[in-house]
């Protein structure tokens, strides 16, 4: 595979090379391996034909190596013109290290809403470093079939959705909650960030939290935890050592009634899963209040300063955020929305009901990932242990929230 | 005679090759990793000599402290399930196995060792399915003897996770004390069975008074053995429970304690400095330990030569 591809790409150079001499080749840097095929024969053909004398190479590296691959391509200075950035502070500490040029000036940067811009912003928000490309939509996917036999409808409040669970378990043929704690993530990332906007009411409560203005031990981000707590009665036997892998299976054979789920489950559910699906967001207190929706920021693009085409680069970065990108690239992949203000029209029925969320919630990014996972002890990484922790009940709610304010009040100085 | 010794060239030569590796890839590493752990970097960005202030940090700080400590007990807990477990059954399998009147015995050998040579993300994953509540074998096994009330998540739990992953790990290298004691046990001479044979030494008798003394300082190398291995272990915890050393750090051990601050994870950024005083903690307690070993055991070990 690799080899091949790299045959290909030496061929394409020479051919290209002989053919017109006077093209400029780009090359992006990024993880997305799987994306290959996508950018190649979708995303690349657009803009070739569009800008005639610019040619775009895409050119991935594993995801688990892409970060210490990158940062060696970039010291010795031998990194491709265009580098698909991580969120938050792995992205900023190459701006701050002169890896990623400023593209503040960018026209299109007009195209994204400050939430958009702000995993790859300067803490100040004075510089813009990468183009925002897409973002992963929190929620819950359910067995359709599975409602409809058990004649539950779709919950919209707390209690509704613990009478559907009660309902489902109660019934006995599905398990109400497909969620292990083996693998520790996703209690913290479908979980705990997946139902908490609700509670701390978005960027509110992350900016206040992120200010100093509200701590770790204020209700409204313990409430979250109290009610993870009741999770653990729904999910299934053994739990305790059920892992990703092993949660995604039991849903999409149809073992399972309802998924926490993030929208990049998708597509990967679409092939596997022979029943249909829906999927609703994290259900509020009271029925009217407003919601809140995790909309995580999760992968944009940025420009090598040291790139010998940064004209020609900026053609394609200004390409990336139109709206014509947006549609190509989120119908490629339903799951990964785009973070373009236009709306785009999407053909995949459960991206499409994911991405509705947007017009009637708040979006909000995952509250530990700006600037408060940055000393240690690392929030993030104590959000995971904190919600098992809370699932497992084997810690109280309000220890888990005095704990983890005391890790970040350790080192954040707006916190202490 | 020719007056003193010659310069013996050759010796220098032969040892070269050898001595240039091992300093190359053993040597100069851990002495960078030994000042690496008194460096650390300013605000600054520049990187300045702190002299012990990672170790203060380290054994000081509650957080750090915390979890190295944490670690360090979850390691002697490792180690002590491997020395109460591993290491009598080995013994007690080879001394089964050198009895002559056992058939298959080669059959036996071979299927025991085999756990050795797997590699540990097989191993891994293999107990995770067989462990696995979900799709696993052990729930519909423990169900058909009527026992399925003792299963448990066992990986999932903080209380059984740590045993439950060293009693994996003891029957993936349960092979080694045995082959080691195999050997031992057939290098005893015959003469010397014989004696205790005319004696009226026989059976467990003879094991006991006969071959278990002689075997003694193969026991040591064993525990030895086992003692930097266990230490050093990582890539089982790392396969079965990830970097984090669930559930809530109860399979934390010295070796993912070091992964996790060196390499850094998820949103957490690598931190070499205190990777490395992790690292150099880690090497003295391991050379105490061997040191403890090598100058109040083994000199006291009696050695009989045949």
């Amino acid at each position: 595979m690799k080899t091949t591809f790299r045959l290909a790409l030496l061929v394409s150079t020479a051919l290209s090379g002989a053919a017109w001499a006077e093209d400029v080749t780009l090359t992006i840097e990024s993880w997305r391996n799987d994306d290959l095929v996508i950018w190649q024969d979708t995303i690349i053909p657009a803009f070739e034909a569009a800008n005639p004398g610019i040619k775009v190479v895409f050119a991935p590296t594993a995801p688990a190596e892409y970060n210490a691959a990158l940062n060696a391509k970039l010291d010795a200075g031998s990194a491709g013109d265009l580098i698909t950035c991580r969120p938050f502070d792995a992205s900023l500490e190459l701006y701050n290290k002169g890896h990623l040029a400023d593209l503040s000036g960018l026209a299109s940067m007009a195209n994204f809403s400050p939430v958009a811009k702000s995993a790859w912003q300067t803490d100040d928000g004075a510089a813009t470093f990468c183009v925002p490309m897409a973002s992963v939509i929190h929620g819950f996917i359910y067995n359709a079939d599975a409602f409809a036999a058990l004649g539950i409808e779709v919950p919209t409040t707390r209690d509704e959705f613990f009478a559907a669970l009660d309902k489902i378990k109660a019934d006995g043929t599905y398990i109400p909650m497909a969620m292990g704690t083996n693998d520790q993530w996703e209690a913290a990332t479908m979980g705990y960030n997946n139902i908490g906007p609700n509670y701390w009411k978005g960027e509110e409560g992350r900016l206040a939290l992120i200010a100093g203005t509200q701590k770790l031990t204020d209700p409204q981000w313990v409430a979250p935890y109290e009610e993870l707590a009741k999770w653990g009665a729904y999910l299934g036997d053994g739990y305790e050592a059920q892992t990703y892998p092993d949660s995604q299976n039991l849903f999409t054979l149809g073992r399972a009634a309802i998924y926490p789920a993030g929208s990049w489950e998708i597509s990967g559910f679409n092939t596997q899963a022979t029943f249909k699906m829906g999927a609703f967001p994290p259900p509020v207190g009271a029925a009217g209040d407003t919601c809140y929706i995790s909309d995580h920021t999760d992968i944009a693009i940025g420009l090598n300063p040291k790139s010998a085409h940064a004209d020609e680069a900026k053609v394609f970065l200004d390409w990336v955020g139109s709206s014509e990108f947006a549609t190509l690239y989120a119908n490629a992949l339903p799951g990964f929305f785009s973070l373009n203000s236009t709306p785009v029209e999407m053909q995949d029925p459960l991206a499409q009901e994911f991405v509705s969320w947007r017009d009637k919630c708040q979006s909000s990014i995952r509250s530990t990932y700006q600037i408060l996972s940055r000393g240690t002890p690392n929030l993030e990484n104590e959000t995971w242990g904190a919600s098992v922790a809370a699932i497992k009940g084997t810690e109280s709610p309000a220890d888990i929230g005095a704990r983890l304010q005391a890790g970040l009040a350790s080192w954040y100085a707006p916190q202490q | 005679m020719a007056k003193g010794r010659p310069i013996r060239g050759h010796i220098a030569v032969f040892l070269a090759p050898a001595l240039l590796i091992y300093s190359a890839l053993m040597i100069i590493p851990l002495f960078g990793t030994l000042t690496e752990s008194l460096m650390n970097v300013t605000e600054a960005g520049e990187r300045v000599f702190v002299g012990l202030a990672n170790f203060a940090t380290l054994f000081g700080d509650a957080l750090w402290s915390d979890a190295f400590w944490n670690a360090l007990g979850n390691n002697a807990w490792f180690f002590v399930v491997h020395m109460l477990v591993q290491n009598p059954i080995g013994i007690a399998l080879a001394a089964i196995l050198s009895t002559p009147r056992l058939r298959m015995a080669a059959f036996y050998r071979t299927a025991i060792f085999i756990p050795t040579i797997l590699s540990f993300v097989i191993v891994g994953f293999v107990w995770k399915l067989i462990l696995s509540p979900i799709w696993g074998i052990a729930p519909g096994m423990l169900d058909m003897v009527g026992l399925k009330s003792l299963f448990a998540p066992w990986l999932g739990k903080e209380e059984y996770a740590l045993t439950t992953l060293a009693l994996i790990s003891v029957w993936q290298f349960i092979g080694i004390p045995m082959m080691l004691i195999y050997a031992a046990l057939l290098s005893i001479p015959d003469e010397v069975i014989e004696a205790a044979e005319m004696d009226g030494i026989t059976g467990t008798s003879q094991f006991w008074k006969i071959k278990l003394p002689l075997i003694l300082p193969s026991i040591g190398i064993i525990s030895i053995l086992t003692f930097v291995g266990n230490f050093n272990a990582f890539d089982l915890i790392y396969v079965a429970q990830g970097a984090l050393a669930g559930p809530d750090f109860s399979t934390d051990i010295l070796g993912t304690f070091l992964y996790r601050t060196f390499f850094g994870f998820q949103l957490q950024l690598g931190d070499p400095h205190m990777g490395a005083a992790i690292a150099t903690a880690m090497f003295f307690i391991i050379l105490t330990g061997v040191c403890i070993y090598l100058f109040l055991i083994q000199t006291r070990l009696r050695r009989y030569q045949f």
